[in-house]
Formats: C-alpha cells, structure tokens, sequence
C-alpha cells in the first residue's frame, strides 16, 4: 500500500484543515462559553402547566438589563406571545414543549433550539440591535407548524 | 477442476452474453420500482416547490406535509435503496459468476417483503394517517400500520443484505486465497451497513408499535430520535458509498483508463464502514438532554467521515490525470479536454464528483456544532442534501442506468438517447444549481425546513424570503423535465432500445500494480472495529437517555 507523495500531502492538508475546525469549535464551545443548546433538566411532559418555572410563563428580570424567558411551546403557538426586551439585554429562553417536537428559531440571530418534550432546554443570546426579530418553529409540528410564530421588539 | 473450467467458462459465456437473464430479471424488477417510484416522487417535489413559493395553493384533500412525507418516503428510503440493491446484486451476479439460486429466491422474497412494506407505508400517507415526515419523530404518532409497513420494509433489506453475504461467502469458499471483485467488495460493505445501521432504526419502530396501537402509553422521546438518527445517516451514507463505487470501478473503464490502486480503494470502503453510523449524532447538536462534551466527541466522529472522501477525491483527478496524459494530453491541465465530455455515462457521475467538492466542504463547516446553530433545521439543510443526493448520488446513479440497464436488458444506447441523456443531466445540474442554491441562501436568511408557504403574517423579515423561494421553484420545474426525460431514457432502455450487447463497466487494474495485501478481506475485524466505534459513540448517551429519562409522552396527532 504505498501512497504518492503528493497524495499524503494532499491528505495531511486536508487533516489539518479537519482538526483546525474542530479545534476552533471546541474552543468556542468550552472556553468562550458558546455551546450549543444542551439543557439537561428535564420535566414531566404532561404536567408542564403544573410544574415551576412553566407554571407562569413570562419575561423576568433576573439582573442589570439581563432577562429570563420562560417558555412553553404548544401547538402552535409560543407563551408568551410578542414579547419585548431593551436593546443590549442577555436573554436566557428556558423553554420546554407541551406535546410534540418544537423548534425555537429567531431569524437573524444564532438562536436555534431543539424543543423537545420531558426536557427543559436553555438557550442565552444578546440582543445588542433595535429592531423586531421574527421567532418560528422550524421543526414540523403538525397541519399548522407554518403559522406557529410569534415576534421579539428590542427597544 | 472441471467445476473450475467451467466456472470461467461460464464467467466467459457471461462477458459475451451479457447477463444471466434470471439474476438480471430480478435487477430490472427493483429498477422498475426505482424508476416509478422515482417520477412519483418528482411530481410530489413540484407541488412542494411551487407551493412554497407561493404560487401553487394545494387543494384541500392534498396536504402539504402529506406531500412531503410521501415526497420523502418515495425517494429517499425507495428510490435509492431499490436502485442500490438492484446494482449490487447485479455486480455480484457479475463478478461472481452468477448468483447461486437460494440466494435469488431470498431477494426475490426481500423484494416481496418490501413492496408490502412500502404499500402499508403509501396507503397509509394517502389516507392521512402518516403525515409525520419520513423522520416520524415521537411523539408525533401515525396509524400504527405505517410503522408496520416499515418493519416489512426493513425485513426485505435484510433478506437482500443475507443473500449478498451468502453468495460472496459460497464464492471465497471455493475460491480460496483469491480476493473477491472490488466492486463486490463495495457491495459487502454497503450491505453491512445496511444491516447494522438499520438495527438501531428498528428498535425504535419496535418500541412505537405497542405505543401507536394504544397497548403502551408514553414513549421516550429523545431515545426515539437517537436511534432513528443511528439509521438516518448512515443511510445517507450507504448510497454515497454505491456513487462512490462507479467511480473507482466504472468511470476508469468509460475514460479509458484504469482502476485505481485496488489496496487504497478497499482501505477506503473499510473507513467509510467503520466510521459511518457514529455520524448521525450531529443531527441532535441543538438537542436539549445530550451533554456538551458528548457534542464534541461527535464533532471528531462526523469530521472523521470526511477522510477517505479526501482520498476519493484525490484518487479520482489522478485516473483522469493519467488517462489524459496516456491519450497525450500536455501542459498542466491538458487532460481535461482527454475527458469524454460527450459521453453522458461520463459527464453524469462527473457532474455528480464536482457537485461533491462544494456539497461536502457545507457538509463539513454545518457538522462543527456552533456552526450548526446557525442552519439547524433550516432550508441550508435541505440545499445541502439536494447537492449530495440529489446531484451526487442521484447522478451517479443514473450514470449506472445508461450502461446497466441495457446490459441487463440486452440492448444498446444509441447515440441519440445518449444526446437526450447529457440533455437530462445539464437541466438536471441547472435545475440543481438553482433550487439548491436558493435554498442554501435563504436558509442563512433563516428560512425553515419542512414549512408549507407563509410568510407569519406578513412579517418583514419572512416577506424578504419570497425572491428566493421563487427561484427555488424555477429550478424546481427545471427538474420536472429533468425526472420525466430521466424516467423516459430509463423505460427505453430496459424495453424499446435496439438490441445489442452493452459490456459491465469494469476498469482493469494498472499493469505495474502490487498485489492487494490479504488483511483488506478480514471482514471480521472491520466489523468488529465499527461495533467498537459505535459502542464508543452510543453507551454513554444511550444509557443516559434511558436510565435519566423524563416520563414519557403518549401519542400526539397534529395534522
């Protein structure tokens, strides 16, 4: 088995640029805190209503221009519904479905969450730009998945 | 010894003549099926794509998810597994002297068991009941037939996938010492992926049944789409590895040169084996449930899916190199104007290689995880793997049927159906460009997958969409004519060509070429190393998806 020269060149560049990507994901992920969305509580599906932060869902102010969402997403629709913010606040989304798989997209912004039920997914983005932010569920719900939006206005 | 002499004899008998006509019924039975289900397909695509672009509202009895299901069923687990099998089964009926008849009779019962399956799984998309994507992430629940039908589905895959490892066994053990073809090398590996990546899919459709019946009650969510995914990729991978199986094998013999190093070709369908299943992680990397750490891990096992594609893409501008320089090509790049351009049995799978160098550079940059965040599920997604199967895959595939099918039907392609077919691949690869080049684009935008037309109620950002999806449907309809001229040429060929005889596209080895070492055939330890591989990417994240799992959730109908 005896490779050409410039096949192993070629495949040791290739390589590289391999382990440079992942290098710079891991990076991101561990020491610049931009992991991807990976909330690891979970919760009893059939009682999110019942069931603390779910129980009231709304926007709450945890710090200095820092907010928290809780979120329960259901076919098809987002609680709570157009939802306002002031320009440079860090918003964490807590968020979990009431019956089947969800997204959680916001248009223009990284945002993008798996939404499943039984699990409490988290996803933290600062919204630094005025302006209104389109949120969609980008996971096929079902007969209405295309009209489950609803919008963020950053002031 | 005389078995022997007449084995070759026979293998001489087989190169004059063509096919063994019973072992080539069976092929042109699954090409039928390919074919149908194919066109089928197509049409449901325009419907999609018009509609999406706003053009085309669907009656009320036509759903669009509906559409979309079916749409995927059809090409995605039909078209291509039907077409890979009858290829294989071909190419093992050829290299290895014709097909032993048990092993004939157990494809012709898979092939039964399939289209069982794929009839439960189409009545039950018509009807209503399944609209639930050929994905069916629980707890979304189809009729219960529907995932009956799957499990005749997978059944028939594995009875093809038995058969192929009987008749290459029955083969090595009475040819002892000598390697088996390379091309039915390519096909034990695609069966053993087969085999082994449909398991995880099949526990899952295991543990709906009960549940969409009504006989259980919840469901684990997270270890339904784990294990779906176990499946999902490396299905995907198993017809990138059949395309990838005439490139080294047929495409050397059309160019007019010859095999590649027989050693690196085999190391190439050992890695893809291997590595393949652990790959399906990176659909869940904005999963909640699964840790950071296990996301890294499997940023590495989906990266590491890229390497013997480097050497495939290595390997292949070499053939063309060489062959180039043979037929006295000079300068740098002289041997590009070598290449037979106007021969489409070339200029397909060729379009398909080239489509492969931005489709897997995509593939490679949304598999790094933050990366991932920015297109997960969006219409980036679905333009991606219109490049890789729709035109890789997908042409190389028909780059097969122009030389396979009339070599299993006794016929010849004419000069003039080979005008029509390099017609069929430029629309195709313009119709490509375009649709999935819109959607790449606007799935940046934000744009989702698997959304029937909206734009949220007039909302700015999704009104900023509209150009974009239009052009999606200009080549949607460009590839309408693509699949009916494609289906046309297809038909011809197995029923109204000239007769004639059409050679299997079989390069030969390099006259200088060193022996393939024996280890390359130690089936065993690969397999071993790919359940290795697996257990390293699965125990964890499954343990903990069963043993720290949320109550369940019951059945869901949406639509």
């Amino acid at each position: 088995m005896k490779m050409h020269r410039s096949e192993e060149i070629w495949l040791i560049i290739g390589v590289a640029i391999l382990v440079i990507s992942m290098a710079i994901t891991g990076y991101q992920a561990f020491a610049l805190d931009m992991g991807t969305p990976s909330g690891l509580e979970t919760i009893d599906p059939q009682k999110v209503d019942e069931t603390a932060p779910f129980d009231k869902p709304g926007v709450y102010k945890t710090g200095d221009n820092e907010y928290e969402v809780v979120m329960t997403l259901q076919i098809f629709s987002f609680t709570p519904m157009d939802i306002e913010i002031p320009a440079g606040a860090k918003v964490t989304f807590v968020m979990t479905s009431k019956d089947v798989v969800h997204g959680f997209q916001v248009a223009g912004t990284n945002l993008n969450a798996m939404v499943t039920p039984g699990h409490i997914q988290r996803a933290t983005q600062n919204f630094d730009e005025a302006g209104e932010y389109l949120v969609l569920c980008n996971e096929y719900c079902g007969a209405g998945h295309q009209m489950m939006s609803t919008t963020i206005t950053v002031k | 010894m005389e078995a022997v002499a007449k084995k070759t004899m026979k293998q001489k008998v087989n190169n004059v003549l063509g096919a063994n006509p019973l072992d080539a019924r069976f092929s042109i039975a699954l090409f039928i099926v390919a074919f149908i289900a194919f066109f089928i397909g197509g049409v449901l695509g325009l419907l999609q794509g018009l509609n999406r672009a706003g053009i085309l509202e669907l009656p009320t009895w036509l759903n669009y998810y509906q559409v979309l299901s079916a749409h995927g069923v059809l090409l995605v687990l039909v078209f291509s597994t039907t077409f890979t099998i009858g290829y294989f089964y071909a190419a093992l009926s050829h290299t290895l002297g014709g097909l032993l008849s048990k092993v004939r009779k157990l494809g012709w019962i898979g092939f039964g068991s399939m289209v069982v399956g794929v009839v439960f799984v189409a009545t039950t998309i018509i009807m209503g009941d399944a609209s639930v994507m050929y994905t069916f992430y629980p707890p979304m629940a189809a009729s219960g037939w529907f995932y009956v039908g799957l499990v005749f589905l997978v059944i028939g895959i594995w009875l093809c996938a038995f058969g192929a490892f009987i008749n290459v066994a029955d083969w090595r053990k009475k040819h002892k010492g000598q390697h088996i073809s390379l091309l039915a090398f390519f096909a034990v590996g695609v069966f053993v992926l087969l085999f082994f990546g449909s398991i995880g899919v099949t526990i899952e459709v295991l543990m709906i049944i009960p549940w969409a019946f009504g006989w259980t009650d919840t469901i684990n969510v997270l270890l339904s789409r784990t294990l779906f995914w176990s499946f999902g990729h490396t299905l995907v991978n198993i017809w990138y590895l059949t395309a990838v199986s005439t490139w080294y094998i047929a495409i050397p013999k059309i160019i007019g040169g010859r095999q590649w190093s027989d050693t690196l070709t085999r190391l190439v369908v050992i890695l893809l084996v291997v590595l393949n299943i652990t790959g399906g992680f990176h659909h869940q990397i904005v999963d909640p449930g699964i840790t950071e750490g296990i996301k890294f891990m499997h940023v590495f096992m989906s990266l590491s899916i890229g390497f013997p594609s480097l050497m495939t893409a290595f390997a292949m501008f070499a053939i063309f190199e060489r062959s180039g320089r043979k037929k006295g090509a000079k300068g740098l790049l002289g041997w590009i104007k070598k290449l037979p351009w106007g021969d489409v049995r070339f200029l397909a799978p060729m379009i398909a290689m080239i489509a492969f160098i931005p489709a897997g550079a995509g593939g490679i940059a949304q598999t790094n995880n933050q990366l991932n965040t920015v297109v997960h599920n969006s219409m980036w997604v679905v333009g991606h793997f219109h490049l890789t199967l729709g035109v890789t895959v997908v042409l190389s595939f028909f780059g097969v049927a122009y030389w396979l099918i009339p070599h299993l039907t006794g016929r010849v392609l004419t000069p003039q159906m080979n005008k029509l077919g390099v017609i069929q691949t430029l629309v195709w690869t313009v119709g490509m460009a375009l649709m999935s080049g819109a959607m790449h684009y606007v799935g940046l935008f934000g744009s989702p997958r698997r959304t029937s037309y909206t734009t949220y109620g007039d909302n700015a950002t999704a009104l900023g969409w509209d150009p974009y999806l239009l052009l999606l449907a200009v080549g949607g309809t460009l590839l309408m004519v693509g699949v009916v001229l494609m289906v046309y040429i297809a038909f011809n060929l197995m029923f109204f060509a000239p007769k004639g005889q059409t050679e299997f596209q079989i390069a030969e080895p390099e006259e200088n070429a060193a022996p393939t070492p024996k280890w390359t055939e130690r089936w065993t330890l690969w397999i071993v190393l790919m359940i290795l591989v697996v257990s390293m990417a699965y125990v964890i994240p499954v343990v903990d998806m069963i043993v720290n799992a949320p109550p369940g959730s019951p059945p869901f109908r949406t639509w």
